[in-house]
């Protein structure tokens, strides 16, 4: 599913949810609730510098997943799943556990149409393989001459 | 005369005190929970380290939402 959509789903879903954007490991917006592009971009670079220093406080040795920071103003949601994040606003004490499910769910949508181009030519690849099989196969005599009687 | 100051003062007092609780309960909620991979998770309340590093990048990415 496209981007943009998926985050229109959301927003359409989630009503605790007041702006959210999807961005890539490099700070790259996919889709943002935010009209204009300059202001989805600040918000990217924002919710990613704060992703960046929550990955400093380190515990161990697994790897940051999401994050739930509530202010007085507001709360910040930031799910990560391998490159792809997204991260959403909410007002004063939302329901954490629903909007995490939508913000997963959405990330979800997202997340094949960029995995699907990487995988495509692997697929394809594999198709004209398989072909290549079929037609050696075709190509082979299709029934085995019986050894001679004599 | 007496009356009405000590019960403005009582007012005023009281304004305060529940001004202070306001704060203090808004402070109290303020936090940053980290989820990890493994499933564990990390509580930092107003006040830890962490927190404080968090809690204003979190107000800066609110406010750009907010702004027109």
């Amino acid at each position: 599913m496209d981007a943009q959509q998926a985050l229109a789903d959301l927003t359409e879903i989630s009503s605790q949810i007041q702006a959210a954007v999807v961005f890539d490991d490099q700070g790259k917006v996919a889709a943002s609730t935010l009209g204009d592009s300059p202001r989805a971009d600040e918000l990217a670079r924002a919710a990613g510098g704060l992703l960046a220093a929550a990955d400093e406080i380190k515990t161990g040795e697994s790897a940051l997943t999401q994050l739930e920071v509530a202010t007085g103003e507001g709360s910040v949601f930031v799910v990560r799943a391998g490159k792809t994040v997204i991260a959403a606003t909410t007002g004063s004490n939302p329901t954490a556990g629903l909007v995490f499910y939508d913000l997963k769910s959405a990330l979800r949508t997202v997340k094949p149409a960029a995995t699907t181009a990487a995988k495509k030519p692997a697929a394809a690849r594999k198709k004209t393989a398989t072909s290549a099989k079929k037609k050696t196969a075709a190509r082979k005599p299709a029934t085995k001459k019986k050894p001679d009687a004599s | 005369m007496r009356r009405s100051i000590a019960a403005l003062l009582g007012i005023i007092g009281g304004m305060l005190a529940g001004a202070a609780f306001i704060r203090r309960q808004v402070a109290h909620r303020e936090r940053a929970d980290l989820y990890f991979e493994d499933g564990s998770m990390l509580s930092l309340t107003n006040g830890s380290p962490g927190a404080d590093r968090l809690l204003p990048l979190a107000r800066d990415v609110i406010r750009k939402t907010r702004s027109t």
